[in-house]
C-alpha cells in the first residue's frame, strides 16, 4: 500500500488547475457570459506566473502576475462581447488561439528554465502524520485555495443578495435591466473572476504541477474545464466531484502504463476525454436538471432596449 | 366602490403626487415623447391612452428612472425631482407593473420580489412581510414555488406584490390585463380600487378601453408623442376614446351578411400531442371543425396549449398522432410538414412576428416569396423570379396600408403593428382555403386591428375557413361567428358567438370545464360590462 499517498498526491495536483480554471468559468457563466477563452487564459497564466516567478525568484509574485495576466485577457474578451456586443462563441475561440500564440511567443525565452515548485505546507507534527499528514496538511497554498474558492462561490450563489441578483442577470437579462440592474457592469465583473481564476489555473500548472514552461502546457485543459462547468450542471459541489473525478482517471492512466497492462497508451490517454464525452451525453438526456440551473441567456449579446 | 371620494376630497388640498411637465425625449429618427405634460392627483386612477408608438413606454422609461428625458421636468408631491434609475424610482415610491413581466422563471417567487427590493433584507423578514400583504390585499402565492410552475395571473401577482411592498405612492400598470381571465381582471380592479382608496395615485395604461371606463376617473391621450387631450372616461364611450387615440373616425367591422357555411374544411379529431417545450402545455384530445365561411375563435388563458395547437395545425411539430387526426379539405395532413400542408390551401400566421412569421434581416419581398411562391407562382426553374415577387409584395403594402419605405425594407425595420398587417396580408392574398392565425391583431394598435378584422370577415365571406387563436375576447366576440375555449390543454365544445356571454368563457378559462354545456355564472362572479363588442 505504499502506492497510496502519491497516487492521491497525484490525483490532488491533476485536479487543482482544472477545478481553479472551472470554478471561475463557472461565474461568468452565471452570469449568462459563454467565455471559450478558457484554454487561451490559462496559458497566458501559466507563462506570466512563470516567467515572474523566475525572473523576480518571488512566487507570490509569480502568482499575483498570473491572476492579472488571466483577468487581462478576459477584458479583452469582455471588451469585444458585452461594449462590443461581438459573437460570444467566435471571440472565445479566437481568445484561445490569441493565448496559445501569445504565451509560446513570451516563453520562448523561458524554455529549459527550472523553479523551485510552490513550498507545500508544513506543520510540524502535523504534516508528518501518515497518510492524512501529506494529503491534508502538506498542500500548497494554490491547492487549499482552490477547495476555498469552490466553497466560497457555492455560498455566494446560494446564500447571498450578489449572488442572487449575478444568477438574476443571468436568467433573464432584460428583466434584471428593467428592474434596474446594471447587466453590463455585473457580467464584467464575473468574466473578470473568471479570467482570473483560469490565470491561477494556468500557473498552479507552470509553478507546481510541472515547474517549467513548456508550449502549449495546458493541453486541452481549459477545454475540460469548461465541460465540467456543464458537466456540473452549473452547480459548485458537483464541479470537485468532476474535477476530482477527471484527475482520478488522467492518473489512472499513467500509473495503468507504469504497471504494464498492455493498452496501448494512446487508448489510455484517451479515456479522461471519453468519460467527458459520455457524462455529458448522460447528463444532457436529463433536460429538466439542465433547464433549472442551466444561466438561460448565456451567450446571449444583451442590448438595452430603447 | 372607486376611489372617487378619496380623491375629490384630496384634489386642491395640497400638489399632485406626479406632475409631467413639458417632458421631450428623441431617438435617432423620431420624437418619442414631445413636450408632454399632464398631473396624477393622490388617490387618482389616471388612464395614458395612445396607440403603439404614441410614446407612452418612453414616458413611462422617464418615469421609472430607465431612460433620461432630453428636456421637461417631473414634479413629485410640489417639488421638481430628477430620477437617474429605477433604484431612485422605487425609493420615492415609484412601483411598475411590467407588460412583459420583469420575473426571472428558474427562481422562487420570494426570489423575485427580494431581487426587486432596494434594502437587503434577511429572507425570513422579507417573507413575513409577503405573506402580510398577501393577506391584506388578497393576493395568495406560495412564496418557494418557482416562477415557471405559475400561470400568467399568478406571475402578475408576484409583480404587483413587488411593488406594494414597497408602500408605493404611485404605481405603474403597463398593459396588465392583456394575459388575464375577466375574474381574474375583476380581482386586479378591486386590489386597484382599494390602493387608490388608500391615497396611492395608479397610472393604467391600457388598449382596453371598456376596462379604462370601468376603472379609471380621468385619462390622457397621446398620439405621435404629444398630448391630444384628455378626458372623464365614466363620460366616454369607448369608441369615442379610440378615436381620440387615432385620431379619426372608427369603423366597426362590417361583418356583412349573414354567411352561410359551406363544408368542413379544416378538421381535428381527438389529436392528443406531447409538447415539445420544456415547460409546455400537452394537447389532450382537441376536437374542431372550422367550415368554410366560418370565423373560429380559440379563447383561453395564453400556456393553455394554444403555441402547441398552432404548431400542431401548422406542422412545425414531429407528428406521432395518426394521419387523420387533422384534415385539410378532407385530406389527412398530420404527418405532413408545414410545405405540403401550404399546398394543399392552408396558410398560418404564427404569433410571434419578428423570428418567425418574418425573417428580421430580409426585404419585405423575400419574406413575401418565402411563403407564396408556390401558390403565387413566384418562382420558376428554381430561380426567384424577380418582378412577380416584387409586385407580390408591392401587392400586400398597399391593400393592406403597410407604412413602410418600400418592398425593398427589411423586415425588422417595421414597427409591429405594421409588420403583422404585412404578414397578415401575405397570407390572406394567397386565397387561401384554411386560414389559421394566432394573436391578430396583439400590439397592434386601433386603426391596424380594424383593418384586420376586416380583411379576416371580407376572407370569410370568400369561403374560407378561419380558425382565429387570441387572448383577447374583444376581438372573437367582435369578428367570430363560433368559440372554442382551451384550458390546460383540452378544448371546449364549440359554441355559436350568439348564445355564450363573456362570463361563460371566463369561467371556461379558468378550468371549469363541468360547466360545459349548461354553463351558469356562479353568483360570486361577476364580471363587469357583460358582452363588450370592440365599439
Amino acid at each position: 500500500m505504499e502506492w497510496i499517498v502519491p497516487f492521491i498526491l497525484t490525483v490532488i495536483t491533476a485536479s487543482t488547475p482544472l477545478l481553479l480554471a472551472a470554478t471561475g468559468e463557472l461565474v461568468t457563466e452565471k452570469s449568462g457570459v459563454l467565455n471559450l477563452g478558457v484554454e487561451g487564459m490559462m496559458l497566458v497564466g501559466a507563462i506570466a506566473g512563470f516567467a515572474v516567478t523566475a525572473s523576480s525568484g518571488s512566487a507570490t509574485l509569480g502568482i499575483l502576475a498570473a491572476v492579472v495576466a488571466g483577468t487581462l485577457m478576459s477584458l479583452i474578451f469582455a471588451f469585444l462581447t458585452l461594449t462590443l456586443m461581438a459573437n460570444q462563441v467566435a471571440t472565445g475561440l479566437a481568445l484561445t488561439i490569441f493565448g496559445v500564440g501569445f504565451s509560446a511567443l513570451v516563453g520562448s525565452g523561458f524554455v529549459g528554465f527550472a523553479i523551485e515548485p510552490l513550498p507545500g505546507l508544513s506543520i510540524p507534527g502535523i504534516s508528518a502524520i501518515p497518510i492524512v499528514g501529506p494529503i491534508l496538511f502538506g498542500q500548497d497554498f494554490l491547492v487549499y485555495l482552490s477547495i476555498a474558492a469552490v466553497i466560497g462561490v457555492g455560498w455566494f450563489l446560494a446564500k447571498s443578495r450578489a449572488g442572487l441578483v449575478l444568477k438574476a442577470v443571468g436568467d433573464s437579462h432584460h428583466s434584471a435591466h428593467a428592474i434596474g440592474y446594471s447587466v453590463i457592469k455585473i457580467r464584467y465583473l464575473a468574466t473578470m473572476f473568471g479570467g482570473a481564476m483560469a490565470g491561477l489555473g494556468g500557473a498552479y500548472l507552470s509553478l507546481s504541477y510541472t515547474p517549467m514552461w513548456a508550449e502549449n502546457m495546458t493541453a486541452g485543459r481549459g477545454w475540460i474545464a469548461l465541460a465540467l462547468v456543464v458537466f456540473a450542471t452549473w452547480r459548485p459541489g458537483r464541479l470537485v466531484a468532476g474535477a476530482y473525478m477527471f484527475g482520478l482517471i488522467s492518473v489512472m492512466q499513467l500509473h495503468a502504463q507504469g504497471a504494464g497492462i498492455h493498452v496501448p497508451s494512446q487508448f489510455m490517454s484517451m479515456l479522461p476525454y471519453l468519460a467527458t464525452v459520455i457524462v455529458l451525453v448522460i447528463i444532457s438526456s436529463d433536460r429538466a436538471k439542465i433547464r433549472l440551473n442551466a444561466p438561460a441567456c448565456i451567450g446571449q449579446a444583451f442590448r438595452a432596449a430603447q | 366602490m372607486t376611489g372617487e371620494t378619496g380623491t375629490e376630497a384630496m384634489k386642491g388640498a395640497g400638489p399632485a403626487q406626479l406632475e409631467v411637465r413639458g417632458v421631450t425625449k428623441a431617438f435617432p429618427g423620431c420624437l418619442a415623447n414631445d413636450d408632454i405634460s399632464f398631473r396624477i392627483e393622490p388617490g387618482e386612477i389616471h388612464a395614458l391612452l395612445g396607440e403603439n408608438g404614441a410614446g407612452k413606454s418612453t414616458l413611462v422609461k422617464i418615469i421609472y428612472g430607465v431612460l433620461q428625458a432630453d428636456e421637461g421636468e417631473l414634479i413629485w408631491e410640489g417639488k421638481p425631482v430628477t430620477i437617474h434609475s429605477p433604484h431612485d424610482a422605487r425609493e420615492m415610491g415609484i412601483g411598475l407593473v411590467f407588460q412583459h413581466f420583469s420575473l426571472f422563471e428558474t427562481m422562487t417567487v420570494l426570489e423575485n420580489i427580494a431581487l426587486a427590493m432596494n434594502d437587503v433584507r434577511d429572507m425570513d423578514a422579507l417573507r413575513k412581510q409577503v405573506e402580510e400583504v398577501e393577506k391584506t390585499y388578497g393576493l395568495p402565492l406560495d412564496p418557494d414555488r418557482h416562477v415557471y410552475t405559475l400561470s400568467v395571473g399568478e406571475r402578475q401577482r408576484i409583480e404587483i406584490v413587488r411593488c406594494l411592498l414597497q408602500n408605493p405612492k404611485l404605481l405603474i400598470l403597463d398593459e396588465p390585463t392583456s394575459v388575464l381571465t375577466p375574474q381574474e381582471v375583476e380581482k386586479l380592479f378591486e386590489t386597484l380600487r382599494r390602493l387608490a382608496d388608500e391615497g396611492c395615485a395608479i397610472l393604467y395604461i391600457s388598449h382596453k378601453l371598456h376596462e379604462v371606463k370601468a376603472l379609471c376617473q380621468k385619462a390622457t391621450v397621446l398620439r405621435g408623442g404629444k398630448v391630444v387631450g384628455g378626458c372623464d372616461p365614466r363620460e366616454e364611450t369607448a369608441k369615442s376614446m379610440a378615436e381620440m387615440m387615432i385620431g379619426q373616425k372608427l369603423t366597426a367591422p362590417d361583418r356583412g351578411e349573414a354567411r352561410k357555411f359551406g363544408d368542413v374544411r379544416l378538421a381535428v379529431s381527438d389529436l392528443s400531442l406531447a409538447s415539445d417545450e420544456q415547460f409546455g402545455t400537452d394537447l389532450k384530445g382537441i376536437n374542431l371543425e372550422v367550415r368554410g365561411g366560418e370565423i373560429m375563435g380559440v379563447a383561453g388563458v395564453a400556456g393553455n396549449g394554444q403555441n402547441e395547437l398552432f404548431r400542431a395545425l401548422a406542422g412545425e411539430t414531429e407528428q406521432e398522432a395518426a394521419p387523420d387526426s387533422i384534415k385539410i379539405d378532407g385530406k389527412s395532413v398530420a404527418h405532413f410538414g408545414p410545405r405540403r400542408r401550404r399546398r394543399l390551401g392552408a396558410t398560418f400566421v404564427p404569433e410571434e412576428r419578428n423570428g418567425h412569421g418574418a425573417v428580421p434581416d430580409m426585404s419585405l419581398s423575400e419574406n413575401g416569396f418565402l411563403t407564396a411562391f408556390r401558390r403565387m407562382a413566384l418562382s420558376a426553374k428554381g430561380l426567384i423570379r424577380e418582378v412577380p415577387t416584387k409586385s407580390f409584395a408591392d401587392n400586400i403594402i398597399k391593400t393592406f396600408d403597410v407604412r413602410t419605405t418600400g418592398s425593398g425594407a427589411e423586415a425588422g425595420s417595421l414597427s409591429g403593428g405594421n409588420l403583422q398587417k404585412f404578414i397578415v396580408g401575405r397570407e390572406i392574398l394567397q386565397d387561401p382555403g384554411v386560414l389559421v392565425i394566432s394573436q391578430p391583431t396583439w400590439g397592434v394598435d386601433a386603426g391596424a386591428a380594424s383593418a384586420i378584422h376586416q380583411a379576416l370577415l371580407d376572407l370569410a365571406a370568400k369561403g374560407t375557413a378561419v380558425l382565429v387563436i387570441s387572448q383577447d375576447l374583444d376581438e372573437i366576440f367582435a369578428i367570430c361567428d363560433s368559440v372554442v375555449v382551451m384550458a390546460e390543454g383540452k378544448m371546449s365544445k364549440p359554441r355559436p358567438m350568439a348564445d355564450v356571454s363573456i362570463e361563460e368563457i371566463g369561467l371556461l378559462m379558468g378550468g371549469l370545464h363541468d360547466l360545459e354545456g349548461n354553463a351558469t355564472p356562479a353568483n360570486d362572479m361577476e364580471v363587469e360590462g357583460g358582452r363588450v363588442g370592440q365599439a
